[in-house]
């Protein structure tokens, strides 16, 4: 795809050419991210944690590959060999924690990243596919960064991997065989930290595969913008190169800035103290928590306490946790709103602010912290708000809202910003 | 241009609009299906515990050592496991309960052996997420029930090891085991 204004590839290095005629791939880089990709010329900076989100995956990849080199996946020797690779191997401490706090980096920018999505609605069509591969990618870090934090065999590594493949126990019937078949065993042992190191390992290319899916399905309606106002012509966009890729280049400036920051000064900040004690199966640890970036699914987990009709709370809680992200793959149908983006949705900005935002900030806390009656009910309400807010809230906003009237074109909201007059077309 | 010449071609054999062909072309995908899946089989069943895991799958405690009021904390298939001599107190408080009063309705005779009801052999799993409830070694707290206590979201078991408080929704689990003299129990 692309607009027809899009600048086509022309090498005038004679090899480039034979290149393009054998194997065209510096001409699929250039339409992808190079001058051949007309882009909004009104992308602010929230804009760059697409980009973001790949160079962390590529961190994630490169520290994980080289860790591999020296970890051992064997329930003996696991916890040591971590601490071999922190206390030995040369550099190995600075690979562990930018492996590690890498991971809280990713989650970091992704959750910008569907953030920006869910304000500027960019999961609205022509774009519901690309919402939804991002969905599957945001599911497969779940599954791979959980996987990961159960190798180095500490207590929260082990009650982790109980409690998550505990969730699975809950499914009546078949529940008990599937966490029995997923361990390989009655409880996590060597078969558990083996299979989970193999797809620890694969889980990441998965990755790599759907994003550039998320990035193929992007470009067929080609990216969105602040006023959500569809490109109409040329003077609306401006090539990614080289001015998305200077504009990328100041945040990925910042993203290792903060990363450096995380990584040399408060390696252990979002960790949990209790995975430096080797796993022991007969010791619980007094509170087990995930790594912060499930607080808010953890809270939700934990919010249902009692039986409803037939139905176990443990199984509510677990059906709730999955669907409090399933939900979102209905996103594009149960926001009917025509309006994209939040700046010319006055209702639909208040109920972003003023609810999404302090519901998952509150599930995240309570998600952190330990289960007194009083954070249950707190992660309660939450819940509710959550499921409340996309189930009911977000259909009704669409319905009644009167949205502020749009600019006719992007050009046109980017010269009234700047207090330009608009040209005369043509 | 290539469908026609292919309806051309076996026009002769149509009947009802089914092809030779057609039947070749399901005989194979059901074949190849049937291989993929019996393929498929092996490679989902290593996922399943492996010998030696259920090799592991009994365990043999002495318990002659274990005074009324005491328990020991040991281990089954990997996981802990609770052997408790209660004492007639707690036989009785056990047994005075009524079992419509029970999340998990169940009688301290049917978690038991009969005539050894002062054993009560159960696994330290609480059956919410998963935890090791306190209460089996000495100083642990026991909870408000006198049994076991989960420390990680506050499920109080009774002298019976039955839920009576809090998220979990089973007792703690009886596994399968034997006497096999007045002092050893296998488990398993």
């Amino acid at each position: 795809m692309s607009f027809p204004w899009a600048k086509e590839y022309k090498p005038s290095n004679p090899f480039m050419r034979y290149m393009d005629e054998k194997l065209p791939l510096p001409r699929f880089v250039y339409n992808a991210i190079g001058a051949g990709y007309p882009v909004p010329r009104n992308l602010n900076y929230f804009w760059n944690f697409g980009v973001l989100a790949g160079v962390a995956l590529v961190c994630q990849l490169v520290t994980g590959i080289i860790l591999a080199m020296h970890f051992a996946a064997e329930s003996g020797v696991a916890f040591s060999s971590v601490e071999h690779i922190m206390r030995d191997v040369n550099g190995g401490w600075f690979l562990r924690y930018a492996h590690a706090n890498g991971a809280s980096m990713f989650f970091i920018v992704v959750y910008i990243h569907i953030f920006r999505g869910l304000f500027y609605g960019s999961y609205k069509p022509p774009r519901e596919m690309v919402w939804h591969l991002g969905l599957v990618i945001f599911l497969l870090m779940m599954a791979t960064a959980f996987m990961g934090y159960v190798l180095p065999w500490g207590q929260m590594s082990f009650w982790g991997a109980k409690v998550i493949t505990g969730l699975f126990g809950a499914i009546p019937l078949v529940g008990t065989p599937i966490q029995t078949w997923l361990l390989g065993g009655f409880a996590p042992d060597n078969a558990a930290l083996n299979r989970f190191f193999s797809l620890h390992y694969l889980l990441p290319f998965v990755i790599l595969g759907v994003i550039v899916l998320h990035i193929w399905a992007l470009h067929i309606p080609g990216s969105s913008n602040p006023t959500g106002v569809e490109v109409k012509d040329e003077q609306d966009t401006v090539p990614f190169h080289p001015y998305y890729t200077a504009k990328d280049g100041v945040g990925v400036a910042a993203f290792f800035l903060v990363f450096a920051t995380l990584l040399f000064f408060a390696p252990n900040f979002l960790g949990e103290p209790d995975n430096y004690i080797p796993a022991n199966p007969l010791a619980t640890p007094a509170n087990i928590v995930p790594e912060w970036y499930f607080w808010p699914f953890y809270a939700i987990l934990r919010a249902f306490t009692v039986d409803f009709w037939f139905i176990p709370a443990k199984l509510l809680g677990v059906l709730a946790m999955f669907a409090s992200i399933l939900l979102l793959f209905f996103l594009p149908w149960l926001d009917t709103s025509a309006v994209r983006s939040g700046h010319y949705r006055p209702l639909f900005r208040k109920f972003f602010w003023f609810g999404l935002g302090p519901c998952i900030a509150i599930l995240g806390y309570c998600g952190g912290s330990h289960a007194t009656d009083g954070v249950v009910l707190v992660s309660q309400i939450a819940a509710a708000y959550y499921f409340a807010h996309f189930l009911i809230i977000l259909p009704l906003v669409s319905r009644i809202e009167t949205p502020k009237p749009l600019p006719t074109s992007i050009t046109e909201a980017v010269l009234a910003k700047s207090g330009a007059s608009l040209q005369p077309a043509e | 241009m290539a469908s026609l010449t292919e309806d051309s071609a076996t026009a002769d054999v149509d009947q009802g609009g089914v092809r030779r062909r057609d039947f070749i072309n399901v005989a194979a995908a059901s074949f190849a299906g049937v291989g993929a899946v019996s393929v498929a089989l092996p490679l989902i069943n290593q996922m399943n515990p492996s010998a030696d895991v259920l090799a592991e799958a009994s365990t043999e405690v002495d318990v002659s050592a274990i005074q009324p009021g005491q328990s020991i904390k040991t281990m089954f298939r990997k996981q802990p496991l609770f052997v408790r001599h209660l004492t007639p107190a707690e036989i009785a408080s056990a047994e005075a309960v009524s079992l419509s009063d029970l999340r998990d309705p169940q009688s301290l005779e049917e978690r038991t052996k009969p005539g050894k009801s002062q054993w009560l052999v159960t696994m330290g799993v609480c059956t919410h997420l998963g935890c090791v409830p306190l209460g089996a070694s000495s100083g642990e707290v026991k909870g408000e029930f006198g049994g076991y206590f989960c420390p990680c979201h506050g499920s109080s078991y009774d002298t019976a090891a039955r839920i009576r408080k809090g998220p979990a929704p089973k007792n703690l689990e009886v596994p399968p085991y034997e006497f096999t003299s007045d002092t050893v129990i296998k488990v398993g």
